[in-house]
């Protein structure tokens, strides 16, 4: 016999309504919401580093202020969903220190070195278009405050996936090497960006239960094949090559087949095994530890000012 | 009873709630939160944060620990009085259909 | 700021637009050379800044300082764009191929990021002085100059103030904090005097441009104001050699040029 809170928190997702910060919840639900939200801010944190490493170097005063626009942006998405995660019980520190501990998780993708400066525009176009296609249905999110933290991330993000595309268009548009280095940066982008909706649905244990209750709203098999599905034509319009031999229009199914992922690799840079997990890590606990007497010294001056007043009243 | 959320020891910096006026003449709306220090820094983070996109001429912030939350599990109690009571609002009044200016 | 009843924080001031305006207007050579001390200065800040996002010691701070500097790059574009006017140059024409010794930045701006006291430390100089700056350009007689400055005033005014209130944090928080304070002051401060260095420039720009010795008693009042408060004995101003508006620079400008230029140096003639 399922409890009256249990039978009122299964109402509220029967009836695809929204749960709030102090309704009853399984406790399975706020695990997996606080894994989730945390992760998913780690990964804006760590997804600030490979573009922040180009930001000194962009090539013309226009692409520099899109993108340090773009990183302060992520830093903002960061800190919405740890926020969200807040609202269930864990502090931002917390969290933030799991991450510097190597403890936590986050997308692999961030894990892949930015090489040339066409990475900016295959990060915008491949990467975000991703990020876009997974963060859309978590707009209705059955946990209120996430869904409310998508809304707002996906409303600034809109400008991202676009800048990076023009990014590669100008460059498709340019000299020889330009062109080559856009086609090189797709390349190498490419099946990370589909590996980011995660395992295929048969390896994804956690999925069913995410779904049943409206944390997730598609599977990943199907989030990818609408992804991969987008961008046949944006390539078609860029004139770059998707590095994909089995990748053709299926007249059957009325969608893009496309071949076997790299899911060795997938499960090695998710495990630490990265090409650049080490550097991220290195650079956000650097960042954090480098910090911390700064954020002490605000902390300490709160608390004199305070007691001023108190003896001031 | 305090929010969920609000920091505790266990945080360096607490939390603060933010509500912006999106324009002149709206009210103030929550728009998330933050970590800052102090107020000053609070309302100069939340300017920072929610404000890049002319989202706002006004904020407020107040620590998150101030704010107390009606209890859901009284919902009942809270928010049953209202229901059976539309005599509050004008669309009960359906006699008076047709005539102008009521 | 104002504050109403009711903790009501009015923001209206600070409400930013996408770019400052481009008014159509060609530079003389004079005032194209002063445009650059200004836009130079803007952009070398603006590169220093951009640094920090991902580095700043809280997120919260990753996302102030960058719009610091998107505010400045702003700033820079517009005044780079105006130089350029004088001879067919556009804003990356002049930030990203000019040498070293063709930069007008003052040596202040190009001083190391350092810890975040040094960088405090140098934006407070910074933005101090900017804001006297604009507040005296909005009234200059080149019309360009003066709609940029009406823009840039308002923004500069915020500047100050993120750096004044962590200048009392970084003052008045721990001894550790106070130590790392003093120690960027030893660094920096010398270098302050080269903000406010007239050169024969000036006197060629009478009405149309801001004369830098002119700004530092109000410069000084704010800075006194601070040291009364917090009891930091700021050092002596003027004791580094100076000369950045002559193109004399430390030997950090160039490091800091090579990298923002390798790329556009690498594809002469390309289009981002």
């Amino acid at each position: 016999m399922p409890t009256l809170e249990e039978q009122r928190f299964d109402e509220l997702i029967a009836a695809d309504a929204r749960v709030e910060p102090r309704d009853w919840m399984p406790e399975g639900y706020r695990k997996t919401l606080v894994r989730q939200i945390s992760q998913h801010a780690h990964s804006e944190i760590i997804g600030m580093q490979p573009e922040a490493n180009w930001i000194s170097r962009a090539p013309s005063l226009k692409r520099k202020a899109i993108l340090m626009a773009k990183v302060q942006d992520e830093a903002g998405h960061g800190l919405y969903l740890y926020s969200a995660a807040q609202t269930l019980g864990t502090p931002r520190d917390e969290m933030f220190q799991a991450l510097v501990d190597g403890t936590a998780k986050y997308s692999s993708i961030f894990n892949y070195p930015t090489l040339t400066w066409a990475d900016m525009g295959a990060i915008g176009w491949l990467v975000d278009g991703a990020a876009i296609c997974n963060q859309v249905p978590l707009c209705r999110a059955s946990y209120g405050p996430y869904g409310r933290a998508m809304v707002r991330i996906c409303k600034e993000e809109s400008f991202h996936q676009r800048q990076g595309f023009e990014i590669l268009l100008e460059l498709m548009n340019g000299t020889d090497a330009q062109k080559a280095m856009a086609q090189d940066a797709v390349d190498r982008w490419y099946a990370p960006s589909l590996m980011m909706f995660g395992p295929p649905d048969g390896d994804s244990p956690n999925s069913q239960q995410s779904m049943a209750w409206n944390i997730k709203r598609f599977s990943n098999d199907d989030l990818r094949q609408r992804f991969v599905d987008m961008l046949v034509p944006q390539a078609e319009a860029l004139g770059v090559t998707l590095p994909d031999p089995d990748l053709r229009f299926n007249e059957q199914t009325g969608h893009y087949d496309y071949g076997q992922l790299d899911w060795d690799e997938f499960h090695e840079v998710l495990a630490g095994r990265g090409p650049c997990n080490g550097q991220r890590l290195a650079h956000r606990r650097k960042a954090f530890e480098d910090g911390a007497w700064v954020r002490e010294a605000a902390a300490a001056y709160a608390r004199t000012q305070a007691q001023l007043e108190k003896v001031a009243s | 009873m305090t929010t969920p959320g609000a920091a505790d020891d266990r945080e360096e910096w607490p939390m603060w709630e933010v509500f912006v006026r999106a324009n002149r003449g709206l009210s103030h709306v929550h728009a998330g939160s933050l970590h800052a220090p102090d107020a000053t820094m609070a309302v100069k983070n939340a300017r920072d944060l929610y404000t890049r996109r002319n989202e706002g001429v006004s904020i407020w912030v107040v620590p998150a620990e101030f704010i107390t939350t009606s209890d859901p599990d009284a919902k009942g109690a809270y928010f049953e009085s209202p229901a059976g009571k539309n005599y509050r609002h004008a669309s009960y009044y359906t006699k008076s259909e047709g005539v102008k200016h009521l | 700021m104002t504050t109403f009843d009711h903790g009501d924080i009015q923001l209206d001031e600070l409400a930013l637009d996408d770019e400052i305006v481009r008014r159509a207007g060609v530079a003389t050579a004079d005032v194209a050379e002063y445009a650059l001390w200004l836009g130079d200065d803007a952009l070398v800040l603006a590169q220093q800044l951009g640094w920090w996002i991902s580095r700043a010691p809280e997120l919260e701070e990753d996302i102030a300082l960058g719009n610091i500097a998107l505010d400045l790059l702003g700033h820079a574009r517009s005044l780079l764009s105006y130089a350029g006017s004088a001879s067919g140059r556009t804003e990356d024409d002049l930030a990203y191929w000019r040498g070293e010794r063709d930069f007008r930045s003052s040596q202040l701006v190009e001083q190391p990021n350092g810890d975040y006291a040094h960088t405090i430390v140098r934006q407070l100089a910074a933005a101090v002085s900017m804001y006297e700056l604009y507040s005296r350009l909005q009234s200059s007689g080149d019309a360009t100059l003066a709609a940029i400055a009406a823009k840039a005033v308002k923004e500069v005014a915020y500047h100050r103030e993120h750096c004044v209130e962590w200048f009392r944090r970084l003052a008045l928080g721990t001894d550790e904090s106070r130590r790392r304070l003093e120690i960027a002051l030893d660094h920096v401060w010398p270098y302050v005097g080269d903000l406010f260095r007239d050169e024969p420039l000036i006197d060629r720009l009478e009405g149309i441009a801001v004369r830098p010795s002119s700004l530092r008693p109000a410069f000084d009042a704010v800075i006194d104001a601070l040291a009364a408060e917090t009891g930091i004995v700021f050092p002596a101003a003027d004791t580094a050699r100076g000369g950045g508006r002559r193109g004399w620079h430390t030997e950090y400008l160039s490091l800091l040029l090579a990298e923002m230029q390798v790329l556009a140096r690498e594809h002469p003639g390309a289009t981002w």
